[in-house]
């Protein structure tokens, strides 16, 4: 694991922590400078998609629309009708909810090549609450054909799927953290689509992660060591198209399967293993995320506690589901 | 699926057409594209009537919109249809596609016998416009209220390519109900995208009712006018009216325009003229029958 060197002696280093933000903007803005196509649509959000330098340094390609998300993505579904390569950015919950008809039809359906920029997903906004909490995104998307549904994990992976996303000849969705992450191990250079990384080999039982859960499934692994359990982790960006083969792997290898993820346990990640396991290799699974309800107040730390979404909370789920399986 | 291929020749024949038409008399071009508009009624209707679904009322209150911008406004290319630099028309009344796969088809985006296959299994003419299927079709539309911000991207970028190509949108009068239109047509006035027309079909119906009775429309053109845009209205039935606005956008200088096409429901047919329930009930062997009589000139 990546960590910082100013630790004292006697502690655990605590690695610099990120948020994935400050990644998505310098790649797009370096990305502008090499291709006139790259424009940026938003919704209000200039400051808050962190676009304050893009807008500085390439006058006339972000067209700031105003707080009108609907329009927000029709009008990224007609730059991209005219040649462009419209980075479309809004904090995820507006996105998403607001426009979600707008993104099934006007960019899923039409093959409008589209990047649509999820900002701040997940329990980023915290104390705000269950307004601005965006925990239904990946269900809302993950459904929708021909949509490509990626969640970085860390700043290298955040740049990757930018990368990736603007050369992409289709739509895409990526889900951008605010909520600071540590540097993942540097598993991969490039993102492939559909390809979960393996962090960690184990056999006793999987932990599959994305975005700000992946370093956390990772610590979970290094406790479950000290218990005597193997636990392999899966880095796990592309929830749709899924990597098949590394789940069905997990399912045959291993006891059990642990997913872990900013969002509700509906219809997310969890439940997109799920729905292939439970046709192809049934095996225990434990989905952790929000269960099916509305948020109390709390900071984004204190929610993450809350709900187990944490290195000892995803061990502990672990050990039941190992518990129950005899493991 | 059946690939739609584009009819050989018709690019040459569509630029011909419409440098006749410019050239042409008031009267004679009235005359032409009346014509072309009975055409696509009878090509509608024949659609219609073989599906046993569709939405004939509203294809009817369009037919002539949509005619007078397929052969004498739209710088399109039936045999390049990606061609880059092409004018773009967005209709949003996606459920009006009866009549824009006719119109397609006679100008030839593809062969006329496609349109036999309107919403059979597996057909490309699905009963709401696809682009990945259909050539000449730019978004997928059929909810209603998604055109207008397409239509403003799409002149977004017109602009940043420096093209004088121009684009239109197709709205019904009653999905103006929807609020993303009045935020797509805030923000076609403070970029100033005068390279944006949209065109309102005012048949003053909508699924169930007057649109008055509904959720009432008017004042319409003060609407838009203090949105910022430049309004115009015209007999959406009067072909020489509809080819001068059309091809005299923008109106202003700076400003996007609205042309309000008053319009009536199932116009064409005597029994279908301004009557809800045509908008989307299908015509009887009866009913078929008389309709032929009336588009038969």
């Amino acid at each position: 694991m990546t960590q910082a060197a100013t630790a004292s002696v006697g502690q655990p280093a605590i690695p610099p922590l990120h948020d994935c933000r400050k990644a998505f903007a310098q790649t797009l803005h370096d990305l502008a400078a090499a291709d006139e196509r790259i424009v940026v649509v938003c919704n209000d959000s200039v400051g808050s998609s962190n676009l304050v330098s893009f807008a500085r340094d390439y006058p006339g390609r972000l067209f700031n629309v105003g707080i009108a998300e609907q329009d927000m993505v029709g009008v990224g579904a007609g730059l991209a009708n005219g040649g462009y390569i419209p980075f479309v950015c809004a904090a995820s919950p507006f996105l998403t909810g607001r426009a979600l008809e707008q993104i099934k039809a006007d960019v899923a359906y039409t093959g409008a090549a589209v990047k649509l920029c999820g900002m701040s997903p997940g329990l980023a906004y915290g104390p705000l609450g269950p307004t601005h909490h965006s925990i239904e995104d990946l269900a809302w998307l993950r459904v929708l054909p021909d949509l490509p549904v990626v969640v970085p994990a860390d700043p290298a992976e955040t740049a990757a799927a930018v990368r990736w996303a603007a050369q992409a000849p289709g739509p895409a969705f990526l889900r951008i953290s605010r909520s600071p992450v540590p540097d993942l191990p540097p598993t991969v250079q490039a993102l492939e689509p559909g390809k979960a990384t393996v962090l960690a080999a184990g056999t006793d039982i999987t932990l599959i992660g994305n975005g700000t859960l992946a370093s956390r499934c990772l610590n979970a692994a290094t406790l479950l060591t000290s218990e005597g359990v193997s636990a392999r982790v899966l880095n796990m960006p592309w929830v749709r198209p899924l990597d098949e083969d590394a789940i069905i792997a997990a399912a045959t290898q291993t006891g059990g399967i642990v997913t872990a993820e900013e969002h509700s346990i509906h219809g997310g990640l969890g439940g997109a293993v799920a729905e292939l396991i439970v046709s192809r290799s049934p095996v225990r699974m434990r989905i952790l995320g929000v269960p099916g309800q509305f948020a109390p107040t709390g900071s984004t730390e204190w929610l993450f506690e809350h709900y187990g979404l944490t290195g000892p909370g995803i061990a502990r789920a672990a050990l039941s589901l190992l518990g129950e399986t005899g493991g | 699926m059946t690939e739609l291929r584009s009819r050989p020749g018709s690019t040459a024949e569509l630029g011909a057409r419409r440098d006749w038409l410019e050239h042409a008399e008031a009267a004679d071009r009235s005359e032409h594209l009346a014509a072309a508009a009975t055409a696509l009624r009878r090509r509608d209707l024949e659609m219609i009537t073989a599906a046993r679904m569709g939405h004939i009322g509203g294809d009817f209150s369009a037919a002539d919109i949509v005619a007078t911008l397929y052969l004498g406004v739209l710088r399109v290319d039936p045999e390049a249809p990606d061609w880059p630099d092409r004018d773009r028309y967005i209709q949003s009344k996606g459920h009006a596609s009866a009549i824009l796969y006719a119109a397609l088809a006679m100008v030839g985006f593809f062969e006329d016998e496609a349109l036999d296959t309107y919403m059979a299994p597996l057909s490309p003419l699905n009963g709401h416009p696809n682009r990945r299927h259909v050539p000449g079709v730019e978004s997928n539309t059929g909810p209603l209220g998604h055109g207008l911000p397409v239509g403003v991207g799409a002149a977004l970028a017109g602009r940043l390519a420096g093209s004088s190509r121009r684009v239109f949108v197709l709205t019904g009068d009653g999905e103006l109900q929807e609020g993303s239109n009045w935020e797509a047509a805030m923000a076609a006035a403070h970029h100033r995208l005068d390279n944006l027309i949209a065109i309102v079909d005012r048949n003053g119906l909508q699924q169930g009712a007057r649109t008055e009775e509904t959720n009432g429309l008017e004042p319409l053109a003060d609407k838009w006018t203090a949105f910022g845009w430049q309004v115009l209205q015209v007999d959406g039935h009067d072909h020489e009216q509809l080819y001068q606005a059309l091809r005299g956008t923008p109106l202003a200088a700076g400003k996007p325009t609205c042309i309000i096409a008053r319009t009536q429901k199932g116009h064409g047919v005597s029994f279908m003229t301004d009557r809800v329930e045509w908008h989307h009930k299908v015509p009887d062997d009866q009913q078929a029958s008389q309709a032929r009589k009336e588009l038969a000139t």
